[in-house]
């Protein structure tokens, strides 16, 4: 019984950290959506690119982790300027569709471009991360350090949006983008403010992703159906609420993968998902900027 | 001041605003009146930026401004208010007006100055400056108030201010004509006034221009505007709009 008990914990604890990674990449997503009004259908490929990038830089090139790491950050920032500046910009007084389908797109053409340069091989950083045990516990030491950048990222986006004049800015055009343009604000800067923090995101969720496993040009399907659920089911565009929505499915998939298997986990999940959308199609959470 | 010939907006098949032209001078008060639908707001909207014109100018102190979008003209002095207030609800009163005051003015650079001309215009349409005070607690003239007070944080030289008045009571609308009166006065601020009930506003401006249909109809002095034919007929039977 204690022994079993321990398992049970140690699951439990797993879900936080894999929540913290779900809340991160949901982050990003959910500012572009919260702020721009637009979905990034790419989301989970453009993450995929910092992948790539931590790879190319540490592996290929020999760079010390931490540089490429950060390189990432920005690397992805850039990716997501660009997004915005060449295809979601000259699409933004179109109907939504148009946004869907060019984003949807690029998604193909990340994956090509990604079999192009890498090949359809699966690649990883050649490291081996230490298993923490505390006790009779035993955690992942990429997945602790995974929720701890995840958290710290998560604390620096939340003070850039709310302590900052720019932040603030962003937080008033998710309320009401005609009002802030009349005083002043120049909205094409901050969409283009957003896009780029928004990429960091993804830039920053890309070191963790790298961490625990191996990069191919189809990895955004592994994590992006999910990614776009917690979004969806917090509320869209809601941070607060993704955030929550991205513990909640990760205690469902790792306590679910404990007692049954991850594949049922996440049917529970998705089964879950779609009943949440019935119940409360605007989300979990009141939609908040 | 500002100029604007023959400006057209049209929406799809319907035309908001027929080729409208006049001329709002330094320093003045123009009132501009007309019936629900007839393109006031529009108007606005073609000054400030929010909508381009389909055809036709809008200057402003000489310089074309037509298809300046909304921030650039709001730098060059131009600010406008709402008929309905659309206040950011998730931020303070004090935040509100800062956040405008900071923006507005884009050779402002100093988050102290931006907070001390919040706190200035609060004090000028006597709102408190307190730094809790939430939106929340403002009843339908206090939001009227932090319209204006946002509006005048940028720091303007023509502000276009929209049916300022909708939503008050007898003793409110004196107030508050009194307040646009005094911003004239005491700011040096040229003022275009939006309103619907023609009685307070004839008493504080120095001309009129009505619009219907999108047209102007008739400019000129209050005295003569009001009894002009054509206004009368627009506003027959509309006896509370004239009272």
């Amino acid at each position: 019984m204690g022994i079993f008990d321990f398992y049970l914990l140690e699951t439990i604890i797993n879900g936080v950290l894999f929540g913290g990674v779900l809340a991160l990449l949901a982050l990003g997503l959910n500012l572009v959506f919260g702020v721009i009004d637009v979905i990034w259908i790419a989301y989970a490929e453009i993450v995929m690119v910092g992948m790539y990038i931590i790879y190319y830089l540490n592996v290929v090139l020999g760079w010390p982790l931490v540089f490429a790491a950060l390189a990432s950050i920005l690397g992805v920032g850039v990716v997501g300027l660009l997004v915005h500046a060449l295809i979601i910009s000259p699409l933004l007084d179109t109907p939504p569709i148009n946004q869907l389908l060019a984003t949807g797109g690029l998604l193909f053409f990340l994956q090509s471009f990604a079999t192009l340069i890498f090949g359809a091989e699966f690649r990883n950083l050649g490291l081996s991360m230490p298993i923490l045990q505390f006790f009779e516990l035993y955690i992942s030491f990429s997945r602790l350090l995974a929720f701890g950048t995840a958290l710290v990222g998560m604390i620096a986006l939340y003070l850039f949006l709310t302590r900052t004049y720019i932040g603030t800015a962003i937080r008033a055009v998710a309320q009401d983008r005609e009002i802030m343009s009349l005083m002043g604000v120049n909205t094409r800067k901050v969409y283009l403010i957003t896009s780029a923090v928004g990429g960091g995101m993804a830039g920053l969720a890309a070191i963790l992703l790298v961490l625990q496993q191996d990069v191919h040009p189809f990895i955004g399907y592994t994590f992006g159906p999910i990614t776009f659920m917690i979004c969806v089911m917090g509320g869209l565009g809601n941070l607060l609420g993704g955030f929550l929505a991205a513990f909640i499915m990760s205690q469902i998939i790792s306590i679910g993968s404990f007692y049954v298997s991850t594949e049922l986990a996440y049917v529970i999940a998705f089964i879950l998902f779609i009943a949440v959308m019935f119940i409360r199609p605007e989300g979990l959470f009141q939609r908040r900027a | 001041m500002l100029l604007v010939d023959s400006v057209s907006k049209s929406f799809g098949g319907f035309l908001a605003v027929n080729q409208v032209s006049f001329e709002v001078k330094q320093g003045e008060i123009l009132g501009l009146i007309g019936p629900n639908g007839s393109g006031k707001s529009t108007l606005f909207n073609l000054i400030s930026g929010t909508y381009k014109p389909t055809g036709g100018t809008v200057r402003f102190e000489q310089r074309d401004i037509t298809n300046l979008p909304p921030d650039r003209i709001c730098h060059l002095g131009i600010a406008r208010t709402f008929q309905i207030p659309r206040p950011f609800k998730k931020l303070s009163l004090l935040e509100n007006v800062v956040l405008s005051a900071y923006f507005g003015d884009d050779a402002l650079r100093s988050e102290a100055e931006a907070r001390r001309r919040a706190e200035q215009a609060l004090e000028t349409v006597g709102l408190p400056t307190d730094a809790g005070v939430s939106v929340q607690s403002l009843g339908a003239a206090g939001l009227k108030k932090l319209e204006l007070a946002r509006a005048l944080s940028t720091q303007p030289r023509l502000l276009l201010a929209d049916e300022s008045l909708g939503g008050l009571d007898h003793q409110e609308m004196e107030q508050a004509a009194d307040m646009l009166h005094r911003i004239r006065s005491d700011l040096g601020i040229t003022i275009v006034w939006v309103e619907h009930i023609m009685g307070v506003l004839m008493k504080v401006v120095d001309r009129v221009l009505v619009l219907d249909y999108g047209e102007k109809i008739a400019e000129g002095l209050p005295q003569a505007v009001a009894t002009d034919p054509k206004v009368i007929e627009v506003y027959l039977g509309d006896q509370i709009a004239l009272a």
